[in-house]
């Protein structure tokens, strides 16, 4: 079955972005596809490279580079919720006069345009948040 | 064949959207962010339906004055929805009733479903997004 993922909650702060990555993960190895996974609300707090949790304690953007690279996922982060909440790539930094980037490797900045061709594109969405 | 100029990611078929809104408008950003979902998804001329329930109710009430607590009041971008053929909007009667609201405190036409008739219409999506 081809899938999409929705993202709606930030990593360590709520279960779901935990949830997401493990579902993911399941969906792969049973051989289906995912035809993306989008960030959206306080997820794309799942798209910086910069977070920095304990040694002891899982880290959710590095699992999902790991897997990004593996399967050649496409993860989209929302370009509008992540202005809001300081999520940058090379680009938006230069166009918005920042200092600095933080979007992890595989990851892209992009609009909610691919929220709804996943939509339109998926069997089935498959939704983690609240 | 298709063309390359053809080849747009607004290609595919049209599906049955569904935007189910269940929270209050102010206190979190996901009524915020929701409406912004809806007003891009418009663009692609898919098959839309808006429901409001639980707390959701209150994103489309009249009178709506965020002066004191510093945030911008988006309620008026509800009645933009129809310019964008957002016409299907939905209200769980008991939500609202149990709220002590009526239609007449809304500020967009709806249609009023009791909750297995809102079943049934979630039961016709294709694509249903929960905010």
């Amino acid at each position: 079955m081809k899938l999409s993922v929705l993202v709606n909650e930030g990593p360590y702060q709520h279960q779901s972005a935990d949830s997401a990555i493990q579902f993911t993960k399941a969906a792969l190895e049973r051989g289906h596809e995912i035809f993306r996974v989008f960030f959206y609300h306080d997820g794309v707090n799942n798209g910086t490279r910069f977070a920095v949790p304990p040694q002891d304690d899982r880290n959710i953007t590095q699992e999902w580079t790991a897997l990004a690279k593996e399967h050649g996922l496409d993860l989209v982060v929302c370009i509008a919720a992540a202005q809001r909440r300081g999520i940058l790539d090379e680009n938006e930094a230069k166009r918005q006069g920042k200092d600095g980037n933080n979007i992890a490797d595989g990851f892209r900045i992009s609009g909610l345009g691919q929220l709804i061709e996943a939509g339109i594109q998926s069997d089935r969405m498959v939704i983690f948040g609240d | 064949m298709a063309e390359p100029w053809e080849d747009d990611e607004l290609e595919g078929p049209v599906r049955k959207f569904m935007y189910v809104n269940r929270r209050a408008p102010y206190g979190t950003i996901y009524a915020l962010e929701s409406l912004e979902v809806v007003l891009i998804a418009a663009a692609f001329e898919q098959d839309v339906t808006l429901v409001f329930m639980d707390d959701g109710v209150y994103q489309i009430k009249k009178d709506q004055n965020t002066d004191a607590i510093g945030v911008k009041n988006f309620s008026p971008t509800y009645r933009a929805l129809e310019g964008y053929d957002v016409e299907k909007l939905y209200v769980e009667k008991e939500s609202l009733a149990s709220r002590g609201l009526t239609t007449d405190d809304l500020i967009v036409p709806v249609q009023l479903v009791d909750k297995d008739q809102l079943a049934q219409l979630m039961e016709e999506q294709e694509v249903i997004l929960s905010f």
